[in-house]
């Protein structure tokens, strides 16, 4: 029989076992866990659009600059499967100048660990992938993670551009992201539908609602994104056969003709003979 | 010279917003058009009947997987054997990662979302923050792509040999490297983002049980279904049918807004449609702000008696 002594030294070896069994587990996570996620800084959608100079320069005034919506959702995925494992990293990475740090610290507080600025003008799709690949290209993420588009230039190919710079496969829209060990399970949106997919890591990701929920900064959060690293690193050299010429705004929307309820037949024929869209 | 178009299929035949890729890719007038399809489109003489010179289809099954690796390694390789200088895309979800993927492999400048022709000197006009405006840009390099958002263009027929022959694309070891679990898709029914004329519904039509109102009406219109945001975030709907900021982007000829206030969100889908008709209980949501046609009124009396006059007007 063993003593009461003894028996404790047994549990607490077992326990102990258990433990370094999980701590592998852990670092497989860690492993696999390693996240970017690239934000685009872009006027809120209440925001009004208007240019200056001769339709060369887009008019601050006015302009709230917030995370892209899209991109919004991919940090919040992230951060929810870097709860979900209780380890593994977020490092975000935004293409921009100074102005957009307010942004980088909001993402921060929403929970990334570490944040990259490459300080430049981010001119187009072309240039912004240059430089996340660059970024990217010897740090062995797991997933990159971005949103499906920006919503100021709605282009909507940076992430398959990182994926051919970096060699990776690339899935977009992304609607759904579970990790499987080795594999990502999906589900993208198709017109008219969706598919479910599974493809190994490491991904590029362009993701959208309903992956997760936005989240909203703690107190906390916003307190510790004080002092948590933002490094700023030069652009590299990248064209994109591309240049701009200038901005304009759409023809204002005419009046809306008012018809009363008792008329429908009056709005038939409006939309018919006026219009013609019937 | 030549022009490649790259003709998606959705539920077995061209899409509608492909077509207009292939009417502005003979619009440009840099020579023979030529046009990439997989799989056995059931309108496939509707790419002769608008330009298409050569058809080159594809027939290996496994392009039945929408890979956009794979694709993008065919769409290249063809378009450098034939010596396009162009390749021209309809912009859809499938198509950006395409258009990202094949720029890259084939070295091409391209502007996506493309709304007009270039002129001389290839300047090109494409929509940006979501509708809102236009830039132009140049693209100066020797090779290009162009995206052409959906319903940009106006389709006239332009009647070509349309010459099918079998294309046999080489790809690397990359391609196929996703697998396809499982597909869900909804049938029979018009595509949201190609449609000519869009029926949504939001919360003031109260409940998903009310949704025959909608489609009924979008029935005798020939018209895809769509809902605001709160409405497929109460599962009212699915998320497919989201028109706004962070769902689909409309852009038909006639948006029907029924029940829904007209949020900044959902206006941003819509933006882009040409004639917007308004049916709300509220005199003052902002939805009448952006329409061009207004009703006040309750949409439970109002939308039958409206399907009922179309149904008699059509």
């Amino acid at each position: 029989m063993y003593s009461k002594a003894e028996k404790a030294c047994f549990f607490i070896n077992n326990w102990l076992g258990v433990r370094s069994k999980f701590r592998i587990l852990h670092h497989y996570y860690q492993r696999l866990m390693k996240i970017l996620v690239c934000i685009s800084s872009v006027p809120d959608t209440t925001s009004k659009i208007s240019f200056s100079d001769n339709g060369t320069k887009l008019d601050n005034n006015g302009i709230t600059w917030i995370i892209g919506p899209y991109d919004d959702y991919a940090l919040a995925r992230a951060v929810e499967l870097k709860e979900a494992s209780g380890n593994g990293s977020i490092t975000v990475i935004h293409v921009g100048g100074a102005e957009s740090e307010p942004v980088i610290r909001k993402a921060l507080a929403i929970g990334a660990d570490e944040a990259v600025r490459v300080d430049a003008h981010a001119s187009d799709g072309f240039f912004v992938a240059a430089q996340i690949a660059a970024y990217a290209k010897d740090k062995n993420f797991d997933l990159v993670l971005m949103g499906r588009e920006s919503i100021d230039y709605n282009s909507g190919i940076v992430h398959g551009l990182v994926a051919e710079h970096l060699g990776m496969t690339a899935i977009s829209p992304v609607m759904k992201l579970e990790v499987n060990g080795s594999e990502a399970i999906m589900d993208r949106e198709i017109e008219g539908g969706m598919e479910t997919l599974s493809a190994s890591f490491p991904l590029v990701l362009g993701c959208q609602e309903p992956i997760a929920e936005w989240k909203i900064p703690s107190m906390r959060g916003i307190m510790g994104a004080r002092t948590k690293p933002l490094n700023v690193i030069p652009a590299v050299a990248a064209s994109s056969g591309l240049s701009f010429k200038n901005y304009e705004l759409p023809p204002p929307r005419t009046t809306c003709k008012m018809v009363a309820d008792s008329q429908v037949a009056e709005l038939v024929s409006l939309l018919k003979t006026e219009a013609k869209v019937i | 010279m030549s022009v490649l178009v790259f003709l998606e299929i959705s539920e077995g035949s061209i899409k509608k917003s492909s077509i207009e890729a292939l009417v502005y890719g003979h619009s440009l007038q840099l020579g023979d058009v030529h046009a990439m399809v997989a799989g056995n489109p059931s309108n496939l003489d509707e790419a002769a009947k608008f330009g298409a010179v050569k058809i080159h289809s594809i027939s290996d099954s496994r392009f039945q997987n929408m890979d956009s690796v794979a694709y993008s390694e065919a769409l290249s390789g063809l378009a450098t054997q034939i010596g396009a200088s162009v390749i021209v895309l309809a912009k859809s979800a499938f198509t950006d990662s395409l258009t990202a993927r094949t720029s890259f492999i084939w070295d091409a400048a391209a502007a996506t979302n493309v709304v007009s022709l270039p002129d001389s000197e290839f300047n090109i006009k494409r929509s940006i923050f979501t509708g809102k405006a236009f830039e132009t840009v140049a693209l100066s390099s020797e090779r290009k792509i162009i995206s052409v958002r959906k319903n940009a263009v106006a389709v006239t027929e332009s009647p070509a040999s349309g010459e099918v022959v079998s294309f046999q694309p080489s790809v690397s070891s990359k391609a196929f490297a996703i697998k396809t679990i499982s597909t869900e898709k909804t049938s029979g029914e018009v595509l949201l983002s190609d449609a000519e004329i869009v029926v949504s519904g939001g919360r003031g039509l109260k409940g998903p049980e009310n949704w025959g109102l909608i489609s009924d009406m979008a029935k005798v219109l020939g018209a895809a279904t769509g809902c605001s945001k709160p409405v497929s975030d109460l599962h009212w709907r699915p998320h497919h049918e989201h028109v706004g900021q962070t769902g689909i982007k409309v852009s038909p000829n006639l948006y029907f807004a029924i029940g829904i206030s007209g949020a900044i969100q959902h206006v941003a889908g819509i933006s882009s449609s040409k004639v917007i008709v308004a049916i709300n209980k509220d005199a003052d949501a902002p939805i009448f702000k952006v329409a061009n046609y207004g009703i006040v009124g309750d949409a439970f009396e109002i939308v039958p008696k409206l399907t009922q006059a179309l149904r008699e007007a059509l």
